[in-house]
């Protein structure tokens, strides 16, 4: 089986060298995709600790994007003056949204199913609706001039040279952001099948059961809350400092739903799904783009709005996924755990009761 | 005979409807005691009082000298009873060897929880042959067993089962009933709340016979299988 390192560095060569290689055929605002299809994907992968694993329906998830987003905005730029340092940042923004997650989950901890996505969805709004009208936040107006990303001396946004390759600051933000990525689908990996992973997917089947079976089924869904709400922080924290400007406006119930729909497009509870679906979903819209254009070159006029046409095209290929493959693009496979090595050679025995020597 | 669960006074209201009205219970270790009667007579209120999913309005829940009031339902087992949920509450996407060990999510003993899983295994062939489907593709009556297995799974020192029978097909059903027994038989001490209640005193020692939220009638199962009212009542006779 030399096949699958074989696989494995290809893989690794081909998405190492994406951003290079997109920047050539597509041009640099694809690159820029990327970053940001990158940070939907640690999104998703966070909305489905909450929504794959645990099975609690969340639509308010982009409240921690919100409260990481946040974070580094007002910590890291003349906002109040303070610029401090992203290893000190993102840590905090993982446990701030941590909190968050938990004050979410404390009090919907008795509900289910569509009574818990809508208080989701009130929370979210109620985190927008903060943002907007508080002064700290600076409003409506958002915050602005926020310190790029950097790591001691090195700065995200700069361009640098390696090897005589000139790396454009978009293209460390993709380095940084898959790394990132990479990080969160290793530990989403470990969670998935350790005993608190176990625990969440009994939750999610049937919670009376789960209770029986001696799950404390309230500090679970709370740490599902949190630890969903973690990846969401961090995402958010990034966001801050690659963008450079944060609003309200960006972090609306849309973002909310569109997360949801990658998680649910992708394949619930698994992980390549939800990585594809996240992707797919950030990078369709900007596809769809040039439509537009043949929109115009083939009537001569535009009768559709092209913001709207995108929008619709991507609607009719959200359903039509829907409808055709309704488990998601990449659902997890049929899981064969090694549970069961032990008893397999057992099995055999009950056959071989009927002694030998029966003649006796 | 020392009694494991003992039962007294109890009220269970809904809403502002009193679904148990005082009822006394009590049943001995290693005992197959059976609670009857019909839809709406208060069974369902009884033991979801007992496990902990209703907050008694009044009276005494004791098991093994501990008091069951108030404690919350995942103690339960830590505590030595395993509900098995009424319309069996398997775990659908999980396999039938995952469920098993949910079973015995509470223990820390490796060696011990692959024994009880061999020895689940060895009760329930079907079981066996089946481990690595996903329960939610087995028969009723295969879940049920499957339900039993993985309570069985946290080794209770009761088992607390509510409908077993219900929505199996005949023949299952008496299967169903023939491994509780053999269950019991092996020194479990068991609560059935059940509806089909000849097969309840069939299987059962003693039988409590509910009525209206209070207890009618309570003897041996044999002495209930030949009472005139009983058999009138809930027998069809």
């Amino acid at each position: 089986m030399k096949l699958r390192p074989l696989l494995f560095g290809l893989a690794l060569v081909a998405v190492l060298a994406l951003p290079f290689l997109t920047d050539l055929a597509l041009g640099r605002s694809w690159v820029r995709l990327l970053d940001f299809a990158l940070l939907y994907a640690m999104l998703a992968l966070g909305l489905n600790i909450v929504v794959g694993y645990a099975g609690l329906l969340d639509l308010g998830y982009v409240a921690f994007y919100a409260v990481g987003a946040y974070l580094y905005a007002m910590l890291a730029s003349p906002h109040i003056g303070m610029h401090l340092p992203l290893w000190v940042l993102l840590p905090g923004g993982a446990l701030l949204a941590a909190a968050f997650g938990a004050l979410l989950g404390a009090p919907t901890l008795g509900l289910r199913g569509d009574y818990l996505a809508i208080v989701t969805m009130g929370f979210g709004e109620i985190i927008r609706i903060f943002l907007r009208n508080l002064n700290v936040t600076n409003g409506p107006a958002g915050i602005d001039l926020i310190d790029p990303i950097q790591l001691g001396n090195f700065s995200f946004s700069a361009t640098h040279r390696l090897f005589g390759l000139v790396i454009p600051g978009i293209y460390n933000y993709y380095f940084l952001f898959l790394g990132l990525t990479v990080l969160i689908v290793l530990m989403s990996r470990r969670l998935e099948g350790s005993r608190i992973g176990r625990a969440w997917a009994a939750i999610r089947e049937d919670e009376i059961a789960a209770r029986a079976m001696g799950l404390n089924t309230k500090n679970l869904k709370l740490l599902a809350f949190a630890m969903g709400a973690t990846f969401g922080g961090i995402s958010g924290v990034l966001f801050a400092g690659f963008q450079g400007f944060v609003s309200p406006e960006s972090f609306t119930m849309n973002e909310s739903v569109m997360i949801l729909c990658m998680v649910v497009l992708g394949g619930m509870g698994h992980l390549n799904g939800v990585l594809l679906g996240a992707i797919l979903l950030a990078i369709l819209p900007e596809a769809f783009r040039p439509l537009a254009q043949l929109q115009q070159q083939t009537f001569g006029e535009v009768y559709l709005d092209p913001a709207s046409l995108r929008m619709l095209l991507f609607a009719v290929a959200l359903i039509a996924v829907m409808i055709l493959r309704p488990e998601g693009l990449w659902p997890s496979p049929v899981r064969k755990r090694e549970l069961h090595a032990s008893e397999e050679d057992n099995a055999s025995t009950p056959d071989a009761d009927p002694a030998p020597g029966g003649a006796a | 005979m020392s009694a494991l669960l003992e039962v007294s006074g109890l009220e269970v209201h809904y809403g502002g409807i009193q679904a148990v009205k005082g009822i006394d219970l009590r049943v001995n270790q290693g005992e197959l005691v059976t609670l009857i009667g019909a839809n709406g007579a208060g069974k369902t209120s009884t033991l979801k009082a007992l496990a902990g999913l209703l907050r008694p309005a009044a009276g005494q829940i004791r098991f093994a000298g501990q008091s069951l009031v108030g404690m919350p339902v995942h103690q339960l087992i830590r505590n030595g009873l395993a509900l098995v949920p009424e319309g069996r509450g398997v775990f659908p996407r999980l396999t039938v060897a995952e469920n098993l060990m949910m079973g015995a999510y509470v223990r820390r003993d490796a060696d011990g929880i692959i024994a009880d899983l061999e020895r689940m295994y060895g009760l329930f062939e079907r079981l066996h042959e089946r481990r690595e489907q996903k329960a939610g593709t087995l028969s009723g009556g295969e879940q049920q067993m499957l339900a039993i297995g993985r309570a069985l799974m946290g080794r209770p020192r009761m088992l607390l089962l509510d409908e077993p029978s219900m929505g199996l097909a005949p023949l299952m059903v008496q299967k169903i009933i023939g491994v509780i027994r053999q269950v019991a038989n092996e020194g479990m001490t068991v609560l059935l709340v059940e509806q089909n209640a000849r097969l309840a005193l069939q299987a059962a020692e003693r039988a409590y016979v509910m009525e209206g939220g209070r207890i009618s009638f309570e003897d041996t199962a044999q002495a209930c299988l030949n009472d005139p009212r009983v058999r009138a009542a809930y027998l069809g006779e």
